[in-house]
């Protein structure tokens, strides 16, 4: 997977936010102030237009810019989390020009862990990391194993999407959700949802690469 | 639902060309929508930072001011601002005698605050940070993100906004916004949900004879909800939750706060049976406000904000302050 690769991660992501955007702002709307796929969708039109700027890009780097522009352009908690997990998994890249499956493994795992240690969220709080954490556990797994790229990733995705419906049942104790306490409860979260769009994407342009 | 506006992406910066235009005592960079005093920081006079999604004018534009904030950052509506926009703040406000950063207690507030505080650290700028959560429908548990900053941050902005005016050193500064923060709390009720422009529509539903109680301020649902009842009960409701968190005693600082959607002649009939419940407690009044201080667009409802008063504090809420949203003594 090179840099080109990453770029057209990226720019998928792009694309699926702004066609989810109401969606999750809907998810976002039950359970927090309406504002998540909005930010989410300001955010990465802002990288897309970042990526389109730039020059040569490594892998890594498409990642960075990815979260720095994040930071800079999203706010609220997504801004923050979304960009300390890119900027993390860009760190763990390197500058390598291309990265195989393990180390892409490398870099999810360095992106869980900067959400988990910025937002302070484990398991089981209703949030991003409820998507993100079975994500890259089932990843690391199939990675370690050597499993085909296809079915890692199609074990990434599995998870995710598994993770966010499980928060439905979750109570919130983390964010903007966990005021409104039991009530948060029946909700899927939000930043689980657009997790699991972010790692479709990945799956996606994965799938459409020749073989 | 109908919006004075020019379109949904231009609201925030047409309200800040706005402001703008109407106070020239204000300098707005509309483009990283960063609002400062007019003028260079004075030497050696802490400054004092606040920001936030925006939707909650005045605050926290519109206190920026003499006696007040040195500089006030502008999200997207409901949305913390961003690092980037905290620095800039920080960078223009420094008067040499460190920063302080008003922090409401949200996670987005608090994430992007603290990552300009070590960015501004990385410059050399000493930032000290008092986070806001006065609010008492949250219970501030490991089960929550904990208490929501809510009316308090008016007070604290504006005491610790006199205390700077007076040259008081950043550790006094953060000390007695601390202490504001420590002797205030808040319980908010909405009548009805608020539209952030851009979702189109109401974040939640309130049926014609519902109310929400212990709301924050970005339209989000509260802790529970009521039927519509008299104001003189919601006004007790909201007293009662206070008082058993913090025991309502001596002299009080008291604002009734409307939501933004809501006429003064309710606020006045809410003030009317606020006065009535602590007079009843033998408590009194001894400073007051009624008014919009702290809203959340449109949402009809009000917030109840009580801080226990020094002779100190009530001191600094009485020194003069030239602000948009707030003026006196001057």
């Amino acid at each position: 997977m090179d840099a080109e690769f990453f770029r057209a991660w990226i720019t998928e992501v792009a694309a699926v936010v702004e066609a989810q955007r109401d969606h999750l702002t809907q998810l976002d709307a039950a359970i927090g102030d309406a504002d998540h796929g909005i930010n989410l969708a300001r955010g990465f039109a802002a990288v897309r237009a970042a990526l389109t700027d730039a020059g040569p890009l490594t892998p890594g780097s498409v990642l960075m810019l990815t979260g720095s522009t994040l930071i800079s352009k999203v706010g609220g908690a997504s801004g923050p989390l979304y960009g300390t997990a890119f900027r993390r998994a860009a760190k763990a890249l390197g500058d390598k020009p291309e990265v195989d499956l393990s180390a892409l493994a490398e870099a999810l795992e360095a992106a869980l862990a900067g959400v988990k240690q910025l937002g302070a969220a484990s398991e089981g709080e209703k949030t991003m990391v409820d998507a993100l954490a079975p994500a890259v556990a089932a990843f690391s797994r199939a990675a370690a194993s050597g499993a085909a790229a296809a079915d890692a990733l199609a074990a990434l995705t599995s998870a995710a999407d598994a993770g966010a419906h499980d928060t439905i049942s979750m109570q919130a104790l983390k964010g903007r959700a966990s005021y409104l306490g039991p009530r948060s409860v029946g909700h899927e979260d939000p930043g689980a949802a657009s997790t699991a769009l972010i790692l479709h994407a990945l799956r996606d342009v994965a799938a459409r690469q020749p073989a | 639902m109908k919006k004075l506006i020019n379109s949904p992406d231009t609201v925030v910066t047409d309200a800040l060309a706005g402001l703008a235009a109407a106070h020239p005592s204000l300098s707005v960079d509309v483009e990283n929508k960063v609002i400062t005093r007019a003028g260079k920081p004075a030497a050696g006079k802490v400054g004092l930072v606040s920001g936030g999604g925006s939707g909650h004018e005045p605050l926290h534009g519109g206190f920026v001011g003499y006696g007040m904030l040195d500089a006030a950052c502008a999200g997207e509506i409901f949305t913390s601002p961003v690092p980037d926009q905290v620095l800039i703040a920080t960078k223009a406000v420094n008067g040499g005698a460190g920063v302080l950063h008003v922090v409401k207690n949200y996670t987005g507030d608090v994430l992007n605050f603290r990552m300009a505080a070590e960015l501004a650290d990385d410059e050399g700028i000493e930032v000290s940070s008092v986070v806001v959560n006065d609010d008492v429908a949250v219970q501030d548990s490991l089960y929550t993100a904990g208490r929501r900053g809510t009316g308090a941050t008016v007070f604290v902005e504006k005491i610790a906004g006199a205390l700077a005016e007076r040259g008081a050193s950043l550790a006094e500064v953060a000390a007695v916004a601390a202490e504001v923060n420590e002797r205030t709390r808040s319980f908010g009720i909405a009548l009805t949900a608020c539209t952030v422009p851009a979702a189109g529509k109401p974040t939640f539903q309130l049926a014609e004879q519902e109310i929400e109680l212990g709301i924050g301020i970005h339209g989000e649902p509260g802790r529970a909800r009521a039927p519509l009842q008299p104001v003189r009960d919601i006004v007790a409701t909201a007293l009662d939750a206070i008082d058993s968190d913090m025991p309502l005693a001596g002299d009080l600082l008291v604002m009734v706060n409307g939501m933004g959607g809501t006429p003064l002649i309710e606020l006045y009939g809410a003030w009317n049976e606020v006065s009535r419940y602590l007079a009843g407690r033998g408590t009194r009044i001894a400073r007051n406000l009624v008014g919009n201080y702290i809203t959340s667009l449109e949402m009809q409802g009000f917030s109840v904000t009580v801080c226990r008063l020094t002779e100190t504090l009530a001191g600094l809420w009485d020194a003069p302050v030239e602000t948009p949203g707030l003026r006196w003594g001057r």
